[in-house]
């Protein structure tokens, strides 16, 4: 499915994880668990031996899930059995596009059922070849912004995002928060894009997700929480935490209407 | 899209430069780093090209440079390597550099930058120490509250270091993520400096990483290759045939090449570390020849040589000396070194010893392993450096004693 279907009704909630993690063979059923439970849009991760975005939540989850056996390869054939009626987007860090040439990545991408790339150490300088990749396969590359990410700048990245703009909800790296700061309400505010704008790092509750929405947001990102309540194999406290996190988004956007 | 420059080696950064281009050496170089850390990339830039114009700025850097660190450093003519090799060799003595390596001629450049930043706090990642204690120096020095990053496992193999950077106030904060050495002492403090840029600089060791890190480095380190020129010229009248340097991440090497670039007529090789031998099992690599073995790649925000496995995981390095122990290496240096300019040889850990013990007992200077490197690379090919050479030896070997004494089970 593409991602601009996906955003044609809104607010939706987008549910990370690090595919391999249990193993390569729990994934795709864990990816239609979760589309089950309430996730719109399901990102998953390709793990990297040197996550520099990430908190010790997903750079543990990356060391389990390359211990367990995922690479590229294997990446591509769990994200086909993953077959799901949402969009399924890859995150992950450059070097591994890279190395595998970034004609034949965004060729994989589309083969095996992934509408969009999100890939944080790439900033949209350094995109424009990875950009005509994915553009010959109708596959979205995904750009972030960050709560010190300048107007103007801001401006910039906003025309070059496809499917939606990845807002970064607070400095630092990905990981489970207590709070929405009054900077990630100011980010959604000043990010008033033509584009979906989903919000992203820290968020870990219903209530969280609820004001990233009930803030203006189209999109709420959850990704850090789902990973741990894997690693400790709490696998139905994630479904109840799912369908719960999509209520609250979904309530928040109706009060919104109102 | 906004703009990228490619600049040539030798360029100078601020006739090239505006204020919004990411910076490449060729392919080489770039900003490939989270968005969060483009900001205070583009703010160190501008700040770093605006206080290296400003004459104040200058002589600041520049007495400390003399007063503090001691510079300039000896051109030294050693006679008795000189009569082994059957060349003429000079020693520039970076080993005499308070800290006892070249570190310090970085630490001071951007902690000064730091400070008129108006930054509070440093970061700094090591991996044999050398790069910490040099920080820790500046830290204490200048007044910053100061951390350095170390992998737990170098923790354990540098107590002597761990030491010296706690005396001088600095805390050391243990690494037990992936492989907990030096790049993911890298890895943490750039986590950190996305969440602490606001008031906190990140003072990188090396000329790799993101933009501007491999061009400021670079300058501040290029004082060894200046007084190099205007000792060997005062010297000798010409120019070397060769000058050789070991390469971990290449600020050593940078920083004397650089103001050779353009002299054609002097060879530049760059040695890096053998280690084992040229293999490597499914996560390590038994070397950490990034130049020569290595493969195009991006690690730590730029584009560049790296050891990495056929699926773009980042393999780990291995060298008996601790400095030249990474899986990458500065973008411009693969560029240099694709461009013919600099040539690439290995020293094994083997020769490396060799070297570390000639210079020891032939001219009374025990080396750091690292240098030790070039230095046993010349003693096994003098035949590539010409009749005059300079080797830089990039450090003192105290440090080692422990490291050596283990390698030959004393």
């Amino acid at each position: 499915m593409k991602i601009s279907e996906a955003f044609r009704e809104t607010p939706l909630l987008i549910v990370y994880i690090c595919a391999g993690d249990p193993s390569p063979e729990a994934t795709p059923e864990l990816v239609r668990r979760l589309v089950a439970a309430g996730a719109d849009i399901i990102e998953l991760g390709l793990p990297h031996s040197d996550p520099i975005a990430d908190g010790p939540t997903i750079q543990a989850a990356a060391q389990r899930a390359i211990a367990a056996g995922m690479n590229t390869d294997v990446y591509f054939g769990v994200a086909a059995a993953a077959d799901v009626p949402v969009p399924k987007v890859f995150m992950g860090y450059y070097n591994m596009i890279y190395s595998r040439g970034l004609e034949r990545f965004a060729e994989d991408c589309a083969r095996s059922g992934i509408s969009g790339l999100i890939v944080p150490d790439l900033p949209p300088e350094e995109a424009g070849p990875l950009k005509a990749a994915c553009a010959a396969q109708g596959v979205d590359l995904i750009f972030l912004v960050a709560p010190n990410t300048p107007a103007e700048r801001m401006r910039l990245i906003e025309q070059e995002t496809s499917g939606f703009l990845y807002l970064v909800a607070r400095t630092g790296v990905t990981g489970a928060r207590s709070d929405v700061l009054q900077s990630t309400r100011d980010l959604v505010a000043r990010a008033a894009s033509s584009k979906p704008r989903a919000v992203g790092f820290g968020i870990s509750t219903a209530a969280q997700a609820a004001e990233v929405i009930a803030a203006g947001a189209d999109a709420a990102i959850v990704g850090s929480v789902c990973v741990d309540l894997i690693a400790r194999g709490e696998e139905e406290e994630l479904m109840t935490l799912v369908s719960e996190m999509k209520k609250a988004v979904k309530a928040a956007g109706r009060a919104r209407l109102q | 899209m906004i703009s990228t420059l490619n600049i040539s080696a030798g360029d100078s950064l601020d006739s090239v430069i505006s204020s919004n281009a990411a910076v490449k050496f060729g392919r080489y170089g770039g900003l490939f780093v989270p968005e969060t850390l483009v900001q205070p990339l583009k703010e160190l830039s501008d700040s770093y090209l605006r206080l290296m114009k400003n004459e104040g700025f200058r002589e600041e850097l520049d007495l400390l440079l003399r007063n503090f660190a001691g510079r300039p450093t000896a051109l030294y003519h050693a006679k008795n390597l000189s009569h082994k090799l059957g060349c003429k060799v000079y020693l520039k003595r970076e080993d005499l550099v308070h800290g006892g390596a070249h570190k310090l001629n970085n630490t001071l450049g951007q902690a000064l930058v730091a400070k008129k930043m108006g930054k509070t706090r440093l970061i700094a990642e090591t991996g044999a120490g050398q790069h910490g204690v040099a920080t820790a120096i500046v830290g204490a020095n200048l007044g910053f509250q100061t951390q350095i990053y170390m992998g737990e496992v170098d923790i354990e193999r540098q107590k002597m270091n761990v030491y010296r950077m706690r005396l001088m106030g600095a805390e050391v904060i243990p690494v037990r993520s992936g492989s907990r050495t030096l790049k993911d002492a890298i890895n943490e403090a750039m986590r950190d400096w996305a969440a602490s840029f606001e008031h906190t600089h990140y003072l990188l060791g090396t000329v790799a990483g993101a933009h501007p890190f491999p061009s400021m480095v670079r300058d501040f380190q290029s004082v060894i290759g200046q007084e190099t020129r205007e000792q060997i010229l005062e010297a000798e009248g010409r120019l070397p045939d060769s000058i050789v340097a070991c390469v971990g991440g290449g600020s050593n090497a940078m920083g004397i090449f650089a103001p050779f670039l353009k002299d054609e007529v002097v060879r530049l090789i760059a040695v890096e570390a053998g280690g084992r031998g040229p293999g490597c099992t499914e996560r390590t690599a038994d070397h950490g020849a990034s130049l020569g073995q290595g493969s195009d790649g991006v690690l730590h925000g730029a584009l560049t040589k790296i050891l990495q496995d056929p699926y773009g995981q980042i393999l780990e390095s291995y060298s008996v000396a601790a400095g030249l122990d990474y899986p990458g290496v500065g973008p411009e240096l693969a560029y240099l070194s694709e461009m013919g300019r600099v040539t690439t040889r290995l020293a094994d850990d083997r020769t490396a010893m060799r070297g570390f013990h000639a210079l020891s007992r032939l001219e009374g200077i025990i080396p750091a392993l690292e240098s030790a490197h070039a230095l046993g690379y010349c003693l096994k090919h003098p035949e590539e450096l010409g009749e005059l050479t300079v080797i830089n030896v990039s450090g003192r070997g105290d440090k080692d004693l422990s490291t050596v004494m283990e390698y030959e089970n004393l």
